[in-house]
């Protein structure tokens, strides 16, 4: 379970974060050229948080260092400064890569148990403890729950020493 | 020679956890005193094994044995001590060997200072934690051996993953698993309760401390990791909602719904299946989390399917344990009828709604986890789920449970005032509005989310001081009367503060340093200068260095604000020997109010260097607030109740387990 950044890590290292394919002078960590206008550039990088790097374990092509991802963000940078809207960009990539591409999946028929399944549970958590903690009438105790005198006196002497903590 | 000898100390360890698996178990069943006895010594002696085992193994580590297959393909001669050592548990075979050497550790712990608890049902714990070592033992033993021999041995190792040669990961790991198998001691008392039939305040105080301890563990273990993330990784993100992340942050979810949970049953004896099966499900989303790690299934589903073999034990031996534990709970929980009632505005209340948003918040991290595993599964299509759909699912769910966390701990057990609590908290209240307020008229930007954000963070922070000023009656009472009262307090109650408070800073962290920070990728020349934050970064250059084990290069920026000289961050990119890889090294300055953090990247061919330079406002609260969060826990532990142990029960208990069942 270690491994909790374990594998992400041989993962992100072997796809992401460098290149291995590439020799050792590639460029592994290279900075994009940013679109001229600030605004059309802040749409992109909106953009880029939500498109998966594809060879990536779930990170999204605004922090991947792999190739395919520097790819994606020009190729949205590209449709971006033609003109496109948010929506006509995310349709195009997801034209040619599927929605497993979204890192925000559509609500669709094969994701509604994934977008409803938390209000579902909440919902039901809700109804069940309303239900468990209705208060009741109270049941009659039964005799072997009631106190014996020792108990009594035990009790007493312990909420004494506590005093008024909590 | 020593190889072998940790080999056959583990097959000796395995024999043992099978006798301390049934005859105490038995034993206890049969009420038969010499096989309940029998649980202490066999569990020390059993973690004696294993730590010769691991002993063992590190021993070949050190001395870099490239005979040993797991050496050769994890170590490398000219590696750091340190990085020979964190090597060990660096890799599938040896963070097994590393989960058992803490499994039996906690068993023997129990065996050795147990004293207080009743035999039996330190027997049926001894017991069923065995029952886990033994299932653990039996895949490392069967599937992933770390002792096995290569031969011929060759002259070098392949080294261990760049990545992983860092201070931050190699004490991450045993922190986690300190945290995920400490759960596994809530859980053996769980089954143990069931068995017995009986659950009462006096358990709850037996298993509060270990699952504190857990939980401690656990806190510092996803901290660490989510500190590596942010300095190894490069790109100054702190949480990617990766499958392997939410691996380890289900138990924590599921563990700090537990620890709330633990309180009522102690203290008001209500809530006792409820707790019992939130036992359960921490540890069983542990090892679902070593499953979905381990098995190769998030890579892919169908990677799982051509290699099965250690991915079909490790999921039989999960629905084994969930489902054994699962079927003893249905047939068991009936049994244990629950006390004290309550009014929806009460102490108990309060825990039952962070029960049920920690619990929903967990299950939609499985969910988000599990769903594109499943789908391609059932139907072979592939989804994404990342973080975008965490944040509109998690976030929502938070947001009522921190406004709780606030006002919670001033409702009185049973019948609570609300009202009442809130005036009690007016001067939080105010500071929850001033501080948005002030965001608002200030910042350069501020949206909702944020402000909302940073009214949830200063909220939880100010209501957790002011409910302890309240109990010492900081104002309204006399110093010497609020010292008294101060004095008297339970560690506990401290514990309760500071971690509350931690979570509250934590939050702050994330707000603040995600809206507002300043980010800047470009390409710099030597001598340019970059304004970032408030800051200016100017680029003076890179020089070659030679590390032990790799060589960088290292950007050199001095940092100047108003003119005067802050800092020389020297951000660095290392190619080690053994690997083609590169890793970077950011350059953290940290400030009481801030993060300066640079990145330097490659050579555009004319002479400037690619570079990232950021500017993050209290993005080290993030870390600074998790340890707070970890330290109260710590001080809750030191709690004067833990100290002295627990109450021992009523004497005359005896008698069959059904007996005192029906009278628990």
């Amino acid at each position: 379970m270690i491994q909790a950044f374990h594998r992400f890590l041989l993962l992100a290292a072997a796809s992401c974060v460098v290149s291995l394919a590439a020799p050792p002078a590639a460029v592994a960590i290279g900075v994009d050229r940013p679109l001229p206008d600030p605004a059309l550039e802040a749409r992109a990088r909106a953009i880029h948080k939500q498109l998966r790097c594809l060879v990536c374990q779930n990170q999204s092509i605004d922090d991947s260092n792999a190739d395919l991802a520097r790819d994606l963000r020009v190729l949205v940078r590209e449709r971006i400064s033609l003109g496109d809207s948010d929506a006509e960009v995310l349709d195009f990539v997801v034209d040619r890569y599927g929605d497993w591409v979204l890192l925000d999946p559509p609500l669709n028929v094969r994701t509604f148990a994934l977008w409803l399944g938390p209000a579902a549970l909440l919902l039901l958590g809700a109804g069940f403890a309303i239900a468990v903690f209705r208060p009741q009438r109270r049941s009659p105790e039964p005799a072997s729950d009631a106190l014996t005198p020792e108990e009594r006196a035990r009790v007493k002497a312990l909420l004494e020493r506590d005093g008024d903590a909590s | 020679m020593i190889v072998e000898v940790g080999h056959y100390a583990l097959i000796l360890a395995l024999a043992l956890s099978l006798v301390q698996g049934t005859f105490p178990l038995i034993g206890a069943q049969l009420r038969y005193a010499p096989w309940i006895a029998m649980a202490r010594p066999v569990a020390i002696v059993q973690f004696g094994f294993v730590a010769i085992s691991f002993a063992a193994l590190t021993h070949a580590y050190v001395v870099s044995d490239f005979s040993v297959l797991n050496v050769a393909m994890n170590s490398h001669s000219a590696k750091p001590l340190l990085y020979k050592v964190s090597g060990v548990w660096g890799n599938h075979e040896g963070s097994l060997l590393l989960w058992v050497l803490i499994l039996t550790l906690f068993g023997a712990t129990v065996a050795a200072f147990g004293g207080n608890l009743p035999p039996e049902l330190r027997a049926r714990v001894l017991s069923v934690q065995a029952l886990i070592g033994t299932g653990f033992l039996l895949f490392m033993l069967l599937t992933s051996n770390p002792f096995e021999r290569l031969v011929p041995a060759p002259t070098d190792g392949q080294g261990l993953n760049p990545l992983l040669q860092d201070p931050g990961l190699a004490f991450h790991p045993p922190f986690l698993y300190l945290g995920y198998v400490g759960f596994s001691m809530a859980f053996s008392f769980a089954l143990a309760a069931l068995v017995e039939g009986r659950v009462d305040a006096a358990w709850a105080r037996w298993v509060r401390p270990w699952t504190l301890a857990a939980w401690c563990f656990l806190t510092v273990g996803i901290a660490l990791g989510s500190w590596w993330a942010y300095y190894e990784l490069g790109w100054g993100g702190f949480w990617f909602w990766d499958p392997v992340e939410n691996a380890s942050f289900m138990p924590w979810l599921a563990g700090t719904a537990l620890l709330h949970t633990a309180i009522v049953v102690e203290k008001r004896d209500a809530l006792k299946s409820w707790t019992i099966l939130l036992a359960i499900l921490t540890f069983s989303l542990s090892l679902l989390g070593t499953f979905l790690v381990r098995s190769g299934v998030l890579t892919s589903v169908h990677a799982f399917a051509t290699d099965p073999s250690r991915g079909v034990f490790i999921l039989a031996f999960l629905v084994l344990v969930v489902g054994g534990s699962l079927t003893l709970f249905a047939i068991r929980a009936p049994c244990l009828t629950g006390g004290g009632l309550f009014a929806p505005v009460s102490r108990e209340g309060a825990l039952v709604l962070n029960n049920l948003l920690l619990t929903t918040a967990c299950a939609t991290v499985l969910l988000g986890t599990l769903y594109p595993l499943f789908l391609d599964a059932l139907t072979g299509e592939k989804v994404s789920v990342g973080p975008p759909y965490f944040h509109a699912t998690f976030v929502p769910l938070m947001v009522p449970a921190v406004v709780a966390a606030g006002i919670g701990p001033l409702l009185a057990w049973k019948r609570g005032d609300l009202a009442g609590a809130l005036s009690r908290l007016r001067l939080a209240l105010v500071f929850a509005l001033a501080v948005p307020l002030a965001t608002l008229m200030f910042a350069a930007k501020a949206p909702m989310l944020a402000v909302l954000g940073t009214a949830l963070g200063t909220w939880l922070v100010a209501a957790s001081i002011g409910e302890f000023a309240e109990r010492v009656r900081l104002f309204g009472a006399s110093p010497r009367e609020t010292w008294r009262r101060a004095k008297h307090l339970p560690r506990a109650v401290y514990g309760m503060t500071i971690a509350h408070a931690g979570a509250g800073v934590v939050i702050l962290g994330i707000v603040v340093s995600v809206t507002w920070e300043t980010e800047r990728l470009q390409v710099v020349q030597a001598g340019e200068s970059v304004p970032v934050g408030g800051y200016e970064f100017t680029f003076r250059g890179v020089e070659d260095v030679r590390g032990p084990n790799y060589d960088a290069v290292r950007g050199i920026f001095n940092v100047t604000r108003d003119g005067d000289l802050v800092t020389v961050m020297t951000p660095e990119t290392r190619i080690y020997d053994t690997s083609p890889q590169t890793t970077t090294e950011a350059a953290i300055h940290p400030t009481l109010t801030s993060d300066l953090y640079a990145v330097i990247g490659d050579p555009d061919g004319s002479g400037g260097w690619a570079a990232r330079l950021y500017h993050k406002p209290l993005v080290n609260w993030i870390w600074l607030g998790a340890i707070l969060v970890a330290a109260g826990g710590i001080v809750s532990l030191t709690d004067r109740r833990h100290r002295v142990g627990a109450p021992r029960r009523k004497a005359g208990r005896a008698g069959s387990g059904t007996a005192r069942a029906a009278r628990a």
